[in-house]
């Protein structure tokens, strides 16, 4: 499709140069997450090229210090707390959207979605000052409580689309047989959709992962998380060591990522969705 | 000399750990500090041996100019921090806020024996830094002599980085202008002063790099994104001695201040966060930052205190007090500040 | 009795058995629709417990914080005498005496109190060089009371001073469009209409058009480097376009802050970009590419390129080759196919792509923060400054007010002409 039946010298050019275009346009794309593995094996304390030379002191900087051990586990309770419930109450929420019979949904679709599309800052700066109010600033419960708002929408949309594929008549076909609805929901729809609730999660576990926006109004000492740490250190001391937590953070988002989409391609059959 | 120094510490190390070893602490204090290589010093010189000896457990928290958490935490009562450093001016707006508790002096040491300015109603002093000029002499090749050739383009070309804050910009950019270090700030209380330093900071606004992070100014020379960067000492030194970069400091011209502790109302372990002044105010131990960093000590009895090859690198040493010089005005800035800011701002989204 | 009908003959019964059925009929409706609202309740508790967390941690946080941008009530609770006192009062000239003595009664109530510097913050916000004022008076009035006060108060000029008691009256209505108004950098006038703000005290109008430039160029780029590629994978055999797809998944789902990391490394003076451009002779010195404005869109366009291209991507993908294919047999040129034939295709695909990075950049903030200098701040930055450093809520919540009020007119742009079902790439 790309030529024409009977190409011209003209058109071959034209294909030609959009193939270079196109190269360097994935150039542009790769290099820069490429960049922060050779950097985090400098030995160099700064934070520029050419490597002063080659060394995993900066990966025993973030997996041996006080410091960033704490920021992993906080990061890691963080995504965890976020990803359970998230994916529990979103998987309840897809389901009852599929639903034919839900009311309004044409209302809640778009209040669903919209942490997704008001600014990250506004629902920082807002639910610092509410939660402040309530005393959940500073604690693990408001940092997941805000999260879970961020992250749910990927859960309802991938947990909503791979029940697209889902034939209802199938519950039916178990309750006439006699299945309780919780027995005929884990025996027969869950199993169906785990692919995407899986994707779901997993979405929702990097949404909150990589978050640092509500973090960085919300956390205290005790719960700063992996980018919160490298958010402060690259205003602070720009150390190799937060392209070492880099490289960290972006192999775990891309396996996450990588695993969640063949898991939604497989639930749905259907390529594209992307978080 | 040293003998002495070493037995008079051993001497106040078994005093304070005897009078403290009834307590049998147990407790955890927050402290909110501002980061990088100052918070490192003060750990080396302050929270590990006070946690040493007291068995409290220090938590640590990086204070990125946000006085809103404070603010916030005091408002509902939610206070998880009890030590706070902060800067003066600060230290001035949050009392006047009821944001800081005032302390009681009877419980940290003799007020008398502080600097001028650095033991305030909010705040008690932990160092003295100097605002000075530092450069990058494989890259300038001539050599500025003053924190004021920030404004000389002609003769230092390139961009220079400066501190995105009006406080030491306008007094530099007034003493550029003219001003005798003794009318700045004086001729800052009026607004056709303030004008007159925005029209001198405007003449080289578009050369400016900001930094807002004590940290950045060394990471700015080393990347050479600038050819002079005003900033911290301790900061600049750090990087000379522990980083082995080859910078400069110029001290002609430079602003003497004073680092800030201060006591948020409303903190969990008020008496634990005493116990921790109490400690750092004692000469022997004011002096030891010194050693990490070159800060100078903020106690007068302190000086004698401070390691011999540390003391020629502090701002208020001797040599770096010979040329002009200033002291910031902390009243100034608690009763002008918060306009200049705004003003600082403005003038910077514009 | 042949010519009876059944009807005549038992009209009553037959009516009675219709009504029975009809009964039925409606007992049978009932209880479907029983059934039906037992459904819909079923589906609305299986949603509920997330779209009530989603209000408790999102929608109210939102709300109380839009509220605050024209709820303000410093002034008044901390005024409540001068407010009695300035209701007969016609904004000419100064109030009368009464006034000053109500004034200097809430000022020492506020002193003992310990709420002096809260007013004095407020009043200032409004009126630069009161918060001093404020202080000032409030620490005399400790020790002086009736007309030793009123005098105290009315010995200072500030006092009298022309734009101080119309301030404090506006500030005494709790519901205030000041802060909306500072926004936009307008402000009321003494006569009552709204004029434009000092040119030294205009910041607003500026950035937020800053945003949109900065937004319209990301928006822009992606779409000169996005659209070829998305075409280029829609156009190549299945196999390799699944390898430059992952091409472009690898940095989506790579997380800003990283993204943003690697940028201020190559963005640097010494940093690959610079070595690159003197490498290719494009530059002949170094370039100040971090701390600006072209550093800023290179990055942001980086950060948002797959989210221009795979919408595009997807619907280029449902183009079948055979329409390109017949327009060449039916003799057009391949420009002319391709302007005639694919672009009105992929159009809905290219609006979406490019409203929802517009949209997307408008709520910017981690990457100006690190890689933008101080003139290349947008308007999410300017949000949390006014947060953290100069403790202005009320500011910083007109502004999002705005800034939410602008990007959700766009996003119901987008949801109008393209649905909501495109969100599904995000």
């Amino acid at each position: 499709m790309l030529l024409s039946p009977y190409p011209t010298t003209g058109e071959r050019i034209r294909i030609t140069l959009l193939w270079i275009w196109c190269g360097l346009v994935i150039l542009f794309l790769l290099v820069p997450i490429l960049i922060p593995v050779p950097l985090s094996f400098n030995s160099g304390a700064f934070f520029i090229f050419p490597l002063e030379g080659i060394s995993t002191r900066w990966y025993e900087v973030v997996l041996g210090t006080q410091r960033w051990q704490s920021a992993i586990g906080n990061s890691l309770i963080v995504a965890f707390g976020t990803t359970l419930i998230a994916t529990t109450l979103g998987t309840l929420t897809a389901i009852a959207l599929s639903d034919e019979k839900f009311p309004g949904r044409r209302i809640v679709m778009p209040l669903l979605l919209s942490p997704l599309i008001v600014p990250v800052v506004i629902t920082a700066v807002g639910s610092y000052l509410f939660y402040a109010r309530i005393g959940l600033a500073s604690t693990y419960a408001g940092i997941i409580l805000a999260h879970t708002a961020l992250a749910s929408p990927f859960v309802v949309v991938t947990v909503g689309a791979s029940l697209t594929g889902f034939d209802r008549n199938l519950m039916r076909a178990a309750a006439i047989s006699g299945a309780k609805p919780l027995t005929s929901f884990f025996r027969v729809m869950l199993p169906l959709i785990l692919p995407g609730v899986l994707s779901g999660a997993a979405f929702a576990f990097v949404t909150s992962f990589d978050e640092v926006v509500v973090v960085q109004f919300l956390a205290s000492a005790g719960q700063r998380t992996m980018p919160l740490e490298m958010f402060i250190g690259l205003r602070e001391k720009l150390s190799p060591a937060i392209t070492a937590a880099a490289t960290l953070m972006m192999a775990l988002s891309i396996v996450l990522l990588v695993v969640a989409n063949l898991l939604a391609r497989r639930g749905q059959k259907r390529p594209g969705t992307a978080p | 000399m040293t003998l002495m120094r070493k037995t008079l510490l051993a001497l106040a190390a078994a005093t304070a750990s005897m009078t403290i070893a009834g307590a049998a602490f147990t407790d955890e204090l927050s402290i909110m500090a501002s980061g990088g290589a100052w918070q490192d010093a003060q750990r080396k010189a302050w929270f590990e041996p006070f946690s040493k000896e007291t068995g409290a457990k220090i938590l640590e928290q990086e204070y990125l100019g946000d006085l809103g958490k404070v603010k916030a935490m005091v408002e509902t009562g939610n206070v998880p921090i009890d030590l706070v450093t902060v800067e003066t001016a600060t230290v001035l707006q949050g009392c006047d806020a009821g944001i800081l508790e005032r302390l009681d002096y009877s419980k940290i040491g003799p007020r008398d024996k502080f600097i001028e300015g650095s033991a305030l109603d909010c705040g008690v002093g932990l160092d003295a830094y100097g605002d000075i000029l530092a450069y990058d002499p494989t890259v300038l090749k001539e050599a500025p002599t003053s924190v004021l050739d920030l404004f000389d383009t002609t003769k230092f070309p390139g961009k220079r980085a400066m501190r995105k804050f009006p406080a030491q910009n306008l007094e530099w950019a007034l003493m550029a202008d003219g001003v005798a270090p003794a009318d700045v700030y004086k001729v800052l209380a009026t607004p056709e002063g303030v004008d007159r330093a925005f029209k001198k900071l405007d003449t080289i606004k578009k050369d400016i790099v900001w930094w807002d992070a004590g940290a950045q100014p060394a990471q700015l020379l080393a990347s050479q994104e600038v050819v002079m960067t005003t900033a911290w000492n301790g900061r600049i030194q750090n990087a000379i001695d522990n980083d082995k970069k080859p910078f400069k400091i110029v001290w002609n011209n430079q602003i003497l201040e004073y680092d800030m502790i201060s006591i948020p109302k409303g903190a969990r372990n008020p008496e634990l966060a005493y116990k921790y002044l109490a400690y750092i105010s004692q000469p022997e131990n004011n002096a030891k930052l010194a050693s990490y960093i070159t800060y100078g000590p903020v106690r007068t009895d302190a000086a004698s205190f401070v390691a011999p090859d540390a003391l020629p690198k502090l701002p208020n040493a001797p040599d770096h007090l010979s040329g002009a010089y200033l002291v910031a005005d902390t009243e100034f800035w608690g009763d002008y500040g918060e306009d200049l800011v705004k003003r600082f701002n403005a003038w910077l989204a514009q | 009795m042949s010519a009876l009908q059944p009807s005549e003959l038992d009209r009553p019964a037959l009516a009675r058995g219709r009504s029975a059925a009809d009964a039925d009929l409606k007992s049978v409706s009932a209880a479907l629709r029983r059934a039906e609202f037992g459904d819909r309740l079923r589906t609305l508790l299986l949603a509920a417990p997330l779209l009530i967390l989603l209000g408790l941690s999102f929608g109210i946080p939102i709300v109380l914080l839009l509220s605050r941008a024209v709820y303000d009530p410093t002034i008044a609770d901390a005024l409540p005498k001068t407010t009695v006192a300035l209701g007969g009062w016609n904004g000419q000239g100064l109030p009368g005496d009464d006034a000053f003595a109500a004034l200097a009664a809430d000022l020492k109530d506020n002193q003992a109190k310990g709420t002096a510097y809260e007013l004095a913050k407020s009043l200032n916000a409004r009126l630069p060089g009161a918060r001093s004022q404020v202080l000032k008076t409030a620490r005399k009035l400790e020790s002086a009371d009736g007309q030793a006060a009123l005098d105290a108060v009315k010995s200072l000029p500030f006092w009298s001073a022309p734009s101080t008691w119309p301030t404090i009256r506006n500030g005494t209505h709790s519901l205030t469009s000041f802060y909306l108004l500072s926004a936009l950098d307008l402000r009321w006038n003494a006569d009552g209409s709204i004029e434009r703000v000092p040119p030294e005290q205009a910041i607003f109008v500026q950035v937020f058009l800053r945003t949109f430039f900065v937004a319209a160029a990301v928006t822009l780029a992606t779409l000169l480097l996005g659209f070829p590629l998305a075409y280029l994978i829609a156009s190549v055999p299945k196999g390799l376009a699944a390898i430059l797809i992952v091409a472009v998944l690898l940095p989506f789902w790579t997380s800003i802050l990283v993204r943003t990391a690697a940028w201020t490394v190559l963005l640097q003076k010494f940093g690959l970009v610079n070595d690159f451009l003197l490498f290719i002779g494009v530059a002949s010195e170094r370039l100040d590419l971090m701390y600006s404005r072209i550093g800023l869109i290179i990055a942001m366009t980086h950060i948002q390129l797959p989210f221009t291209l795979l919408p595009i991507y997807s619907v280029m993908r449902t183009i079948p080759p055979s329409q390109m294919k017949a327009a060449y047999s039916l003799g057009a040129k391949p420009f002319t196919a391709f302007r005639r034939v694919y672009i009105p295709q992929v159009f809905p695909g290219v609006m979406a792509g490019c409203l929802l990075t517009f949209i997307l950049c408008l709520g910017y903030y981690i990457t100006p923060a690190l890689i933008g200098g101080a003139s290349d701040q947008l308007i999410s930055n300017f949000i949390a400054n006014y947060v953290n450093v100069e403790l202005n809520w009320e500011m910083a919540a007109a502004l999002s007010f705005i800034l939410l009020v602008f990007t959700l007119a766009l996003f119901g742009i987008f949801a109008r002409i393209l649905g909501l079902d495109r969100l599904k790439l995000v």
